[in-house]
């Protein structure tokens, strides 16, 4: 028998006892080394060949991945691996390491209960790496460290035995800080990562050692060792005394839980149903007795089997042909495989049990994210937040409209399979509009289209997604109807920033049926809102919310749904420049209504209302707001002139510059506009000698000299005169 | 100095209009007409052109409501525009002339033959004892309003009748048939008892053409009558009096048994 079959033999009996199972990612600033470690660790462990792994990387199967060297899908591996006399199966689930995917890492983060953190020795800790620890602290993953390219700080950096120990020290107290300022005060100081207990290793990926300061005491190796294994370049037989694989999945079986600890943390605060109801207590107590409770963390597209709906099972068990409910769905769907995940091969098997990490094959309904369960009424879990809203868009045409159809379909499946996507279709022009979370996701997403889904496309130049929005309040603005005899009056207002906050987390959600109107009415009041004006919520449509404040006005009630109408039109076409609207409080403080019903039909009522809102939009002051980006650059003092002379020239604001040796780092701001064609730019203003990264940064106000030029620029784009319409326009 | 007229055109074909507004008509500059809020089925408006001499322009609802070109044509000329019915019947009209009163255009009002007082006279029912009139529209999404079921509900428990409108919508007319089915759906929603399929309604279509439909039965009944093409307007009676009974008896075929249950 060889090793992988090996090794899924054992793994097959370990799933049924989690005491032995962990449930692990690893997650980092782009670079620093996360796709290697996996890889090093599925080598050393196995369910691989030790010889593929240096050619292969493993976890990056994805051809696009490959040629870009970017880890994008969230592909799982699941390796054995003995300690103590025991043997453990370690779930490894890649996360992408791009922030252009921060949707796929925080939806990866749901199917695990702790993560290796990796960070560069020469690094240190960066942008992401913050944002990273943030996604994990937030669902209760508990993360242990790994400080990695060690070889680099000694071959290349020549930093003493001293100095290194200060660099970990420094690392380890910057992860720490935040660690401690992002969890209640009890649980910051346990999960601290500490020297002394082994929650930090360091080593080498590339090389494949690891040791931490426990292995060090009780092997007796010592730094001088390290140094000189490294002089004598005998980099292979430290690797072979201190291998990377053990010490680090020692310290993962060690420090981090499995999926009992994991799960008693976790469920409170990613399934907000009563914990001590059955399935409260079956996921807590990981019962694989009990109702299932599985989460959809990714969707892969299998050539072969269809769509492949991957994730955590909290508890219960699943088996072939089982029949389960997607939550929200209206019918059972029947369980068709069920299998481990092993890298690209998937295992399957009869049955799985609560603990694992589960791939299901016949979901038809589940899209990433979804809650399937025993129970046709099991409360789902707490919706996967994202961080950012989607900043570029492009236009998509089939190439051969005989392809339109097929490409219909795919847009909807890629959509499904990753919600940081956005498909809209253009009203006017009707093309397919693609929203994603930078130029980079875009084009992947282009190229898995082409490649993947085998549909020949043209794109648009991509686009930046601009938000509209008002300056101070406005109104009450008399919007009237074609035939006059209907007149609105209706007020804006910025909406305060807590609830603005809470939409763009989407604790309050936005464009779906108000589920529990009082409940929402006493989140508002909390975040600050006025008792009476939001005791009627009408509508809420991209973070905009639509309140009727009036008393008593005949036949209100049936064109109260046709307003609604004229609210999100006007939210999803602003009156600047027909883009979406965000942050905006609609009140309907007062009506005057025709007497007979068919005076008083669509035709009449939506364009007065929606006027009525334009125009008091008009009178709050129109902004527009444009996405930044975080941009850090990491580059040698010579360049950094040219390097902040190539932001500034792209209105960047450089927030920070801190200098280590002869690196400087530079922190900068800077428009999403302005971005395009920055990485060619920025190679070249520095001879290539620049790492850097980006991170999107919300939205921001665009200045107003530069206003009306863009304004201008979008609706002449859009086919639209170049001018807005002012309040007199609908006024009349 | 121009002026702005508003002619009815009556009930179904060019022959309703009276003899002033004919006049009126051929005496104008330039003529306009609407045909969205009410429509004279029988005819179309090339007749209508020939009978008065000139070239009719048809305006669509936009062009109506926005106003401006009948208003700016006012100004030096003297313009007709033609509506069918009673002008100033279509509220939206009343607006217009307000606008152009407004703007300085003198206005006059020619009246015409109106369904709402010859529908009453159709059936023979008392113009003293109807309500208020409401219409019925097409279902749209997100408006599907409830309130001429109430506005029947009210007149009925005042004892009054109730007028209903039918909906004119692009070259669509509510059947008799559809505004029945639209007043049954608002009972199940709401079950006041005010509209049943045993409930009397009358109904009538065509009126000014040779062959009028006058009828007055149960709701049940009438559903599966055939009732022939628009126009159509329904007459929810309330209380009736004995000459009333006798007048849908022996013009609009009400049944011995309804008929009896009217009486005192
Ligand atoms: N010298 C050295 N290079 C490393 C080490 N680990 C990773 N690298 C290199 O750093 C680059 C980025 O690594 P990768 O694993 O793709 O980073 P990821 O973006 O975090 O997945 C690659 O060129 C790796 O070969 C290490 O321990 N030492």
């Amino acid at each position: 028998m060889g090793r992988k079959e090996d090794n899924i033999r054992k793994a097959q009996t370990i799933i049924h006892k989690p005491r032995y199972i962990r449930n692990i990612g690893t997650v980092a600033h782009i670079d620093h080394g996360k796709t290697t470690l996996s890889d090093s660790l599925i080598a050393g462990a196995g369910m691989m060949s030790e010889e593929l792994a240096g050619r292969q990387l493993m976890l990056d199967y994805d051809e696009q991945e490959q040629a870009r060297g970017i880890t994008i899908n969230a592909a799982i591996a699941s390796m054995v691996h003995e300690f103590e006399g025991e043997q453990y199966l370690i779930n490894l689930i890649d996360t992408p390491g791009h922030v252009d995917f921060g949707g796929d890492v925080t939806r990866a983060m749901r199917a695990i209960d702790g993560a290796i953190l990796v960070v560069d020795a020469v690094e240190g800790v960066m942008p992401q790496t913050e944002t990273v620890i943030r996604q994990a602290l937030k669902e209760r993953v508990r993360p242990v460290l790994f400080i990695n390219k060690v070889d680099r700080l000694i071959n290349e950096l020549r930093i003493g035995p001293e100095q290194m120990q200060q660099r970990f020290l420094r690392i380890i107290s910057e992860v720490n800080r935040r660690i401690t300022e992002m969890l209640p005060d009890d649980l910051g100081k346990e999960w601290r990562v500490q020297v002394e207990d082994g929650s930090v290793a360091f080593g080498s990926a590339l090389y494949k050692w690891a040791i931490s300061v426990p292995l060090m005491q009780s092997s007796g190796i010592t730094f001088k060792d390290i140094y000189g294994y490294h002089e004598e370049e005998k980099l292979g037989e430290l690797s072979k005394i201190a291998p990377l694989h053990k010490t680090v999945l020692n310290m993962v079986i060690l420090h981090l839980p499995d999926p009992y600890a994991g799960q008693k943390l976790r469920i409170p605060v990613i399934w907000k149903g009563p914990p001590d109801s059955d399935l409260g207590e079956a996921m807590i107590g990981v019962d694989e007795n009990g109702p299932v409770a599985f989460v959809i963390t990714k969707i892969i597209m299998d050539p072969h089997a269809g769509e492949v709906a991957t994730g955590r099972l909290f508890s219960g068990t699943i088996r072939r042909g089982q029949k389960l409910w997607v939550v929200g769905m209206p019918n059972p769907e029947r369980v068709q495989t069920v299998s481990m995940v092993v890298g690209p091969d998937r295992i399957s098997v009869e049955e799985i049990t609560a603990g694992n990490v589960v791939a299901c094959v016949g979901l038809k309904t589940v899209v990433a994210g979804s809650t399937v369960a025993t129970d046709e009424d099991a409360i789902p879990f707490e919706q996967i937040v994202h961080y950012s809203e989607p900043v570029v868009t492009v236009a998509i045409e089939a190439k051969h409209t005989k392809d339109l159809p097929r490409l219909v379909e795919v847009l909807r499946t890629i959509a499904k399979a990753d919600p940081s996507i956005q498909m809209e279709i253009d009203q006017e022009t009707g093309e397919h509009l693609m929203s994603g979370m930078g130029e980079l996701h875009l084009e992947i997403t282009q190229y898995r289209i082409v490649h993947e889904h085998s549909v020949d496309i043209m794109a648009s130049d991509p686009i930046v997604v601009y938000r509209e929005s008002v300056q101070g309040g406005g109104g009450p603005f008399e919007g009237k109807s074609p035939n006059r005899h209907n007149r609105f009056y209706l007020e804006v207002e910025p909406l305060p920033t807590q609830v603005m906050e809470a939409l763009q987390k989407g604790e309050i959600p936005s464009n779906q049926r108000i589920k529990d109107p009082k409940g929402l009415s006493r989140t508002l009041v909390e975040l600050g809102m006025n008792k009476k004006e939001v005791r009627n919520v009408v509508w809420i449509q991209n973070n905009n919310i639509f309140l009727d404040v009036t008393k008593g006005i005949q036949y209100l009630h049936e064109t109260i749904e046709l307003c609604k109408e004229a609210f999100i039109e006007a939210m999803n076409r602003g009156p600047l420049a027909a883009e979406k609207c965000m942050g905006v409080r609609v009140r309907l403080v007062d009506a005057k209504l025709h007497e007979d019903s068919i005076h008083r039909g669509p035709a009449q009522v939506i364009p007065a209302a929606r006027s009525a809102i334009y125009g008091a939009m008009c009178e709050a002051g129109r902004i527009l707001l444009e996405p930044k980006q975080k941009v850090v650059l990491n580059l040698p003092q010579d360049v950094m002139g040219s390097a902040i002379a190539e932001l500034q020239s792209r209105r960047g604001l450089i927030e920070d510059i801190s200098q280590e040796r002869d690196q400087v780092v530079i922190t900068s701001k800077t428009p999403v506009a302005e971005m395009f064609g920055f990485a060619t730019a920025i190679r070249s203003a520095t001879q290539g000698r620049v790492l850097w990264s980006y991170e999107n940064a919300g939205l921001v106000k665009i200045p107003q000299e530069l206003q009306g030029e863009v304004v201008g620029q979008i609706r002449s784009r859009k086919g639209l005169k170049p001018e807005p319409y002012d309040a007199t326009y609908y006024a009349a | 100095m121009g002026e702005l007229v508003f002619i009815g055109l009556g009930l179904y074909d060019e022959r309703d209009v009276t003899l002033k507004g004919l006049e009126e008509a051929r005496s104008c500059d330039l003529l306009f007409a609407e045909f969205f809020t009410s429509s004279l089925v029988g005819t179309g408006p090339r007749r209508l052109s020939n009978l008065y001499g000139k070239k009719i322009k048809v305006l669509t609802r936009e062009e109506v409501e926005g106003g401006d070109i009948m208003v700016e044509a006012a100004m030096s000329r003297r313009v007709g525009f033609l509506v069918a019915g009673d002008p100033m019947a279509a509220t939206t009209h009343v607006e217009l002339r307000l606008r152009a009163h407004r703007a300085g255009v003198s206005t006059r009002v020619v009246a015409g033959v109106s369904a709402l007082t010859a529908v009453a006279g159709a059936l023979g029912l008392q113009i003293y004892k109807f309500g208020r009139i409401t219409s019925i529209p097409f279902r749209e999404e997100g408006f599907e309003p409830l309130s001429p079921y109430e506005v029947v509900g009210m007149n009925r428990a005042a004892g009054l009748h109730s007028l209903v409108l039918l909906d004119i919508q692009e070259e669509r007319y509510m059947t008799a048939g559809e505004g029945m089915e639209y007043l049954l759906g608002c009972e199940a929603e709401l079950s006041k008892g005010v509209f049943l399929p045993e409930t009397a309604i009358c109904v009538v279509g065509r009126l000014g053409s040779s062959q009028p439909l006058v009828r007055a039965d149960r709701v049940g009944t009438l559903l599966e009558e055939d009732l022939g093409t628009p126009l159509h307007a329904l007459v929810i009676p309330g209380k009736l009096h004995f000459m009333e009974v006798e007048c849908l008896s022996e013009f609009a075929g009400l049944p011995e048994d309804l008929a009896q249950s009217f009486n005192p």
